[in-house]
């Protein structure tokens, strides 16, 4: 009953309930939606979101934002297709390697402007939201990567692979998923940058290297942003200046939050988020199949927001309400 | 980069006097074309179609556009380029009604303003002429043949479409539904779904998800988009179906080269946009030249495209049918 | 060393010797905001001087003053200790049921009272989101935005509505050679400055923003001075939106799309702080017209929305870096 119970009691049985019972009610109103092939259209949905919102999470965590991860997965995105463009005989795989390297060079000059001019991170990352996205511009000339210049190998990883049918990009994210796990519980740097976002005053104090954590943690959501990037590149084959990573911040911060990551730092967990990309995702899915018009996509999209928001913040409260009261009755 | 400026600085100036007074060098005029957008690669086609031109005739051209295609972002680009003293507007517009007051401004200080690739539905008044690609109202028909064609003229078909009130789009369409209605040839095919990608490369794959789903006997889609018809055969690609799913529509032969020599798409259509800016290059100099009179029913001759009639409400089309392309010219094509 | 207690004495408080004057006025955020605007048009005259045409100026204002006058009543806002990236997304909303109860055939006063209601009704949601569901302001804010975007695109789709004929315009009345939209937001400034700098409520503004349990502990009432800004800033949206369609003569549900960003760009120019408690309306005033100007000198020189985009980027960061450089320094 205990065990059953503390799994009730978690924050995340919130975002899960709502996963749930939306699918109820879309597979009611169409069956197809809780089909197996359905199932893999959410998949891979979801492996873009999934990787960024690992590095927003830590970011977010650490009671700062980055806004500029749509405008880095850009640049990363077309810097390395301009590699395959320019340079065909490159191995295809390199591109990994240069796609997270820039990724994880642009996010530790956020990181730096933010340590060395104490900036507040929201201005600096919307500023370099503009400022890569020109840069992405001017590296391509304002023109698009078409496809048949990206590597085939690099196209099929979104379409197949060795296990189960799941593609080498879910696997991928998977990965990172897991990785970002082992990072946030069991490292000690991950400790750090919890500690670092529940009380930013107190961690110079307690001997947490507060400058080489922001910068790791920036860079980190930089390189992700980075391997985005690349998979965007494997996911729709080609890279187009000014719509590839465009408007993804929104899309990354919303599914952070509605994972129960606080942005007023110190609290988040890796499972919250997984269910809030999960959840976007189901949206995203969903109404096609339901013949929702296009023209009301956007506002369900934000009202999804507002209401998962409302649910996490009153689950949180009355979370807190109740240690509250479980204290104060103790003798 | 400074250096282009000043030029282009010093260049407009030397425009702006010549043309205060009044002695217009006779080809020397300064063009812009403003597209929807940037960083879309099909009106690069566009743009080289306006440079060559510009090349032989010797006017000066120069293309702009805005970093998003929503209805008024091209206003403070026009306002600019009048200021600057262009002579001709060109425009891909964003929306039919918005910039009517910047356009009436350019044309009350007696700039030319040409509506390229689209046109100011219900505002026509606004421009001077339109130069589109084909005869839109035939764009539906040839499209509906090439799908038959493709699926035996039997089975469940769909649309893909962009965004739900383009004008364009919605004639094209149109134009299908009455040649599916009314056309006994077409008489076994059954239009079960328009759906809408909003020109977004994502939208567009989700649409086609929900399609492939919600109608297991589909056999075909026509996507009137570059960007739906690209999204389209990618999912299908990807989910091996080409034989059981037949996508086509207006695509750009560079973004669809992949598919066609795979085997994913059979054939698609479109235009040539690079003939849309010769041609209206070629015009706007016959009609600053006086040497073309901008009036229904003049005929003139333009190079490499013969002789364009200006047609109902100063439309010109640069040529009376959609090209095709599949596996034998495909490569004949670069943009 | 005395025991004593020391008294505070007028000298003790004024432990840090005051700050010359000169500085006072010259070392302040918004002093880049004044050097760009005189610097620009030193170099506009010299690459692009069709750009410094004064009536060009004021009449390409036009498109901006809306933004404009809704980044005036954010920097109160953010001054607040807040932010709202609605504002847009509010403007297009009313706007277009503005235009579409007109054509549906209700008379112009009455749709202009259904308009301001409207963007009062969409403001007081966001203070009930941020105020009394104590969401974050951010987040919130960018739920509502979409939200009310996709409002704006169920009712209108992807259709332009139409305005009256008589309604267009606006733009093009000029009082004493000025644009009507430019002097609405002059008007609006002088208004808003004074409130915010010679009123009581202005002053608690200030103080909610600076330290909110130390100002609801002195007896502010800040759930209800935060409700007001927000209520205010959908009004403003509302009158934003008329200004605007009076110029266009129609409107869609992407009215204003992406404005959010630039409405942040014109507060940080400005040198509001971000965290609340500083900020000035002439700040954002001029920091509007900077923008605008060199908007157009941009666009004169046919520079590439890549270019710009870098441009406002770099901006934006030096901005704030001034602003951060010079409010730490000048804190006690």
């Amino acid at each position: 009953m205990n065990a059953v119970k503390s799994i009730l009691l978690r924050r995340e049985i919130g975002i899960f309930a709502a996963i749930v019972v939306f699918c109820a009610i879309v597979g009611i109103a169409n069956p197809r939606f809780l089909t197996t092939d359905n199932f893999r259209v959410i998949l891979l949905l979801m492996p873009l979101v999934m990787v960024a919102a690992m590095g927003e999470m830590l970011v977010i965590i650490a009671r700062h934002v980055d806004l500029s991860v749509g405008s880095t997965l850009g640049f990363s995105a077309m810097m390395t297709a301009l590699m395959f463009k320019l340079a065909p005989g490159i191995p295809w795989y390199l591109g990994f390697g240069v796609a997270i390297g820039i990724g994880a060079v642009l996010g530790l000059i956020n990181g730096a402007m933010i340590i060395a001019f104490r900036l507040p991170a929201i201005i600096v990352t919307l500023g370099t939201l503009y400022l890569y996205r020109g840069l992405t511009f001017i590296a391509s000339d304002a023109r698009q990567i078409d496809r048949q210049f990206i590597p085939g190998p690099l196209k099929a990883m979104s379409a197949n692979s060795p296990t189960y049918a799941l593609p080498w990009i879910v696997i991928i994210a998977v990965a990172v998923v897991l990785i970002t796990y082992w990072f946030a519980n069991h490292s000690r740097l991950g400790r750090q940058v919890y500690a670092i976002g529940s009380n930013p005053a107190a961690a110079p104090l307690r001997g947490i290297p507060v400058t080489a954590v922001t910068l790791a943690v920036f860079s980190i959501s930089g390189a992700l942003a980075g391997l985005a990037g690349i998979m965007y590149a494997s996911r729709w084959a080609f890279v187009n200046p000014s719509n590839t990573g465009w408007g993804f911040e929104f899309q990354v911060i919303a599914a952070v939050v509605i994972g129960g990551v606080s942005i007023n730092g110190g609290v988040g967990s890796v499972l919250g988020v997984v269910l809030g990309v999960l959840l976007l995702s189901c949206v995203s899915a969903a109404l096609p199949l339901l013949g929702i018009a296009g023209t009301v996509q956007s506002a369900i999209y934000g009202l999804v927001i507002i209401i998962a928001l409302v649910i996490d913040q009153t689950v949180r409260e009355r979370g807190i309400l109740a240690l509250a009261s479980a204290r104060s009755a103790r003798p | 980069m400074l250096k282009r400026t000043l030029l282009a600085g010093m260049a407009a100036l030397g425009l702006a006097v010549a043309f205060s007074s009044g002695a217009l060098a006779a080809h020397d005029f300064k063009i812009v074309y403003i597209g929807k957008n940037t960083g879309n690669p099909y009106f690069d086609s566009i743009t080289g179609g306006f440079k060559d031109a510009c090349a032989k005739i010797g006017c000066q051209f120069e293309f702009v556009a805005p970093a998003t295609a929503e209805a008024t972002s091209q206003i403070p680009l026009i306002d600019a380029q009048v200021q600057k003293g262009v002579n001709v507007i060109a425009i891909a517009p964003n929306s039919p009604d918005a910039m009517n007051q910047a356009l009436d401004a350019a044309r009350a200080k007696g700039i030319l303003v040409l509506a390229v690739n689209g046109d100011l539905v219900g505002n026509e008044s606004h421009r001077d002429a339109n130069i589109l690609p084909v005869d839109f109202t035939k764009t539906g028909p040839n499209q509906v043949e090439l799908m038959g064609s493709m699926i035996g003229y039997k089975g469940d078909i769909a649309i893909l479409s962009a965004t739900t009130e383009a004008p364009d789009q919605n004639t094209w369409i149109a134009a299908m539904k009455d040649t599916l209605a009314k056309d006994p040839k077409y008489k076994d095919m059954k239009l079960v779904a328009t759906v809408y990608g909003d020109d977004q490369p994502e939208k567009s794959t989700t649409e086609m998800e929900g399609l492939l789903s919600n109608y297991p006997n589909l056999v075909g889609v026509i996507a009137p988009t570059t960007v739906g018809v690209a999204a389209a055969a990618q999912v299908v690609q990807q989910r091996g179906i080409a034989d059981k799913v037949h996508v086509t529509g207006l695509g750009l032969p560079s973004e669809m080269k992949d598919f066609i020599k795979d085997g994913t798409v059979k054939a698609f259509q479109l235009w040539s946009p690079y003939n849309e800016g010769w041609l209206a290059a070629y015009f706007a100099d016959g009609v600053l030249n006086k040497t073309i009179d901008n009036k229904v029913g003049t005929k003139f001759d333009v190079p490499t495209l013969g002789t364009i009639t200006i047609g109902d409400k100063n439309v010109m089309n640069t040529q009376a049918e959609l090209t095709t392309f599949d596996a034998s010219n495909i490569d004949n094509f670069n943009f | 060393m005395t025991t004593e207690p020391i008294a505070p004495t007028a000298n003790a408080l004024d432990a840090a010797p005051a700050r010359p004057l000169w500085q006072v006025i010259f070392i302040r955020p918004v002093m880049l905001t004044v050097l760009l605007l005189i610097l620009e048009p030193i170099v506009a005259s010299v690459f692009w001087p069709q750009s410094l045409d004064l009536q060009y100026i004021l009449s390409t204002f036009t498109l901006t003053a809306p933004l404009a006058l809704m980044a005036l009543v954010l920097t109160l806002v953010i001054i607040a200790g807040e932010i709202d990236l609605s504002p847009a997304s509010s403007m297009a909303l009313t706007a277009c049921v503005f235009a579409a109860v007109q054509q549906a055939g209700v008379p112009f006063p009455l749709a202009v009272l259904i308009c301001v209601v409207l963007g009062l009704v969409l403001g007081l949601f966001n203070a009930f989101l941020v105020v009394f569901l104590r969401l974050p302001s951010l987040i919130a804010t960018i739920g509502t935005l979409t939200f009310y975007r996709g409002l704006a695109q169920v009712l209108a789709g992807d259709n332009s509505i139409k305005l009256p004929e008589w309604y267009m315009g606006l733009n093009l009345v000029t009082i004493l050679g000025i644009p009507v939209p430019d002097l609405i937001v002059l008007v609006a400034a002088i208004l808003l400055a004074l409130l915010l700098g010679a009123t009581i409520f202005g002053r608690q503004v200030f103080q909610i923003g600076t330290n909110e349990i130390a100002a609801r502990h002195a007896g502010i009432r800040t759930r209800s001075i935060k409700t007001t800004l927000f209520a205010t800033l959908g009004v403003v949206s509302a009158l934003a939106g008329m200004m605007f369609v009076s110029q266009l003569g129609t409107v869609r549900y992407d009215l204003g799309l992406g404005g959010e960003l630039q409405m942040v760009l014109m507060a940080m120019l400005g040198g509001t702080y971000i965290f609340g408690g500083r900020g000035s309306i002439l700040g954002t005033f001029l920091a509007g017209w900077l923008l605008s100007i060199m908007t157009n000198a941009m666009n004169t020189a046919s520079w590439l929305p890549a270019t710009q985009f870098c441009l406002l980027g770099v901006l934006l960061i030096v901005s704030i870096i001034i602003t951060n450089f010079i409010y730490s320094r000048t804190q006690r």
